[in-house]
């Protein structure tokens, strides 16, 4: 118990220093804000040009979505690259701190960073265009948006490792999963319309659960319960994505420990 | 290159002897040592795929660091004194041997050692947006202090460095080096370490700064129960700080004493004038002057 409390109190290090630096960053944190706002718009606004009032949920929804989706995997998978370029990697793990404390903390970071960052982009939306929600059933989309955020805590514990392992190609190999992710969830598009070799790949994507089961419950308002085919998958790569990852990440520590790579470079 | 130890062998000349030690501390060989390394050994594989080879940077290195000792390893550049102090620092995984830190097994008890020690590297690593407060902070919280407590202590800490409150608010990207690494030292202090890892924590240093440093260092001797583990290029500062001084050359080390028993050791042996910079030359086979120069070759195997 003891030893749970200060492994607890140790993880809130993680969140009290990422709050800080994003408040000492927070001129690129507006740039981001002001990017993923842009960014969400313009896509949406090609549902709004059509009239189509279904393609515009489904656009807002994949924008609103992901980027929160994104925004928690980014923060996770770059725990390790970022302490690497700031030069603090070898301090971190020489303190007496538990890999999983480290990791909790960054996760309730990421999490709370990418809802607020999520709500700003949802407030400019519904600003922005009249969004017909008169059916949605929003206790469906926060189911889905807890189970998808805990399958990407999962992939980006994962992630982490990379950095870790390859010390420059680490961090931009977990650019191009991103942007595999992005590609292969159907975020803008019905998966069924992409290659099947990629659709075979669509399924390894927890975003791809989140957001089929998001749409069905805020654009034809359905339950929970009549979409277990989304919750499953969701929930098996929740329970074995974030001990694999974390059991990953201990092996990975321990080969960047055996060859030096958690030595800093540049 | 001709090294001293290459030079003939003639009848040494003969200078006065030392002086006597600057501490009169007297140091137990009883009970438990602070740091046991015993035939340690780490090996790198370097290189890209086509030309790898296995560079050997620490070699069946043997040290024994009693309770309040200051222990200096001195070498050059890629010699292997980073590499001995990351493996005691829990950074690197050892290949073959044993590290004890107070009684604890590096590799068995790994969170217990890294309890009580702390590092100070050449290079302050903070997050360098972050200002020295919010710095501590994150450590105090690692190590499981109070940060209101923390900050306190820092405070007194960096007052006795000769760094203001006022300054601690602002980035630390904002400070000058030898404040940062300043901060630094404080950042390694307030966990209270038993252990002290000082990595080279004067180089690049203004003389002001670096004596503010060594007096510092002089002052934990003397007042704290902490054991210090220092490696330096500046022969001065270690003939200065230390108790004890292991050469490492080439990943083992050469020879072990105190300054005064090594500078002796020198103008008996060689016939040199007993200095930390005659002992350097005859143990590592090379003058400071090429160390300092072949830092961009060597330090990545360091």
């Amino acid at each position: 118990m003891a030893l749970m409390t200060r492994e607890l109190k140790a993880s809130f290090a993680f969140v009290e220093r990422n709050f800080n630096l994003t408040k000492r960053y927070w001129g690129w944190e507006v740039a981001f804000l002001v990017y993923a706002v842009a960014g969400a718009l313009a896509v949406s606004l090609i549902g709004a040009g059509q009239g189509d009032d279904r393609l515009l949920l489904t656009l807002v929804i994949g924008a609103v979505f992901w980027n929160y989706l994104s925004v928690v995997f980014s923060f996770i998978a770059e725990t390790v690259s970022w302490e690497r370029w700031e030069g603090t990697l070898e301090y971190t793990f020489m303190a007496p701190v538990r890999r999983y404390a480290q990791m909790l903390g960054s996760t309730v970071y990421a999490v709370a960073f990418g809802f607020v960052h999520t709500v700003v982009v949802l407030i400019v939306l519904a600003l922005f265009f009249e969004l017909d929600l008169t059916r949605a059933n929003f206790a469906t989309a926060a189911v889905f948006m807890v189970l998808g955020s805990v399958s990407f805590i999962g992939i980006g514990i994962m992630t982490a490792i990379l950095p870790l392992m390859y010390v420059e190609r680490g961090a931009q190999m977990t650019f191009v999963l991103q942007s595999v992710l992005l590609l292969i969830s159907g975020v803008y598009y019905s998966v069924d319309i992409l290659p099947g070799w990629m659709q075979v790949l669509s399924n390894f994507s927890p975003a791809t659960y989140v957001l089929h089961g998001v749409r069905a419950g805020l654009i034809d308002g359905a339950g929970i319960t009549s979409l277990l085919g989304d919750v499953w998958p969701l929930l098996l790569m929740g329970i074995v994505f974030i001990p694999l990852g974390l059991w990953a990440f201990g092996r990975a520590e321990r080969y960047a420990k055996r060859t030096g790579k958690l030595k800093r470079v540049g | 290159m001709t090294t001293l130890l290459e030079q003939p062998k003639t009848e040494p000349m003969r200078w006065p002897a030392p002086a006597p030690s600057r501490t009169n501390r007297v140091l137990s060989d009883d009970g438990v040592p602070a740091l046991l390394v015993e035939h340690v050994t780490k090996q790198f594989v370097v290189g890209s795929r086509r030309k790898r080879k296995t560079v050997m940077a620490v070699n069946d290195v043997t040290i024994r660091i009693r309770r309040g000792e200051i222990y200096g390893v001195l070498g050059a550049n890629g010699s292997g004194k980073s590499t001995l102090i990351r493996l005691v620092s829990t950074l690197l995984t050892l290949d073959t041997g044993r590290v004890e830190v107070f009684g604890h097994d590096i590799e068995r008890d790994e969170m217990a050692v890294k309890r009580v020690i702390n590092r100070v590297s050449v290079d302050a690593a903070f997050f360098k947006k972050l200002s020295p407060f919010e710095n501590l902070a994150y450590a105090a919280r690692l190590y499981g202090m109070e940060p209101r407590a923390a900050r306190a202590e820092a405070i007194s800490i960096l007052a006795r460095l000769g760094i203001g409150e006022k300054r601690l608010g602002r980035p630390l990207e904002q400070m000058s080096r030898g404040m940062q690494q300043k901060v630094a030292i404080a950042r390694a202090l307030l966990t209270s370490p038993t252990l002290l890892l000082l990595d080279e924590p004067t180089t690049g240093l203004d003389p002001r700064s670096k004596l503010d440093v060594q007096t510092f260092i002089e002052e934990l001797r003397d007042t704290h129960d902490a054991t210090i583990v220092l490696t330096t290029h500046d022969l001065a500062e270690a003939d200065r700080l230390c108790d004890r001084i292991g050469i490492i050359n080439d990943g083992r080390i050469v020879v072990e004493d105190t300054p005064e028993a090594l500078k002796a050791k020198v103008a008996e042996e060689h016939g040199l004038e007993p200095t930390m910079e005659s002992v350097f030359m005859t143990y590592t086979g090379r003058s400071l002057d090429d160390d300092l120069g072949d830092n961009e070759d060597k330090d990545d195997e360091d």
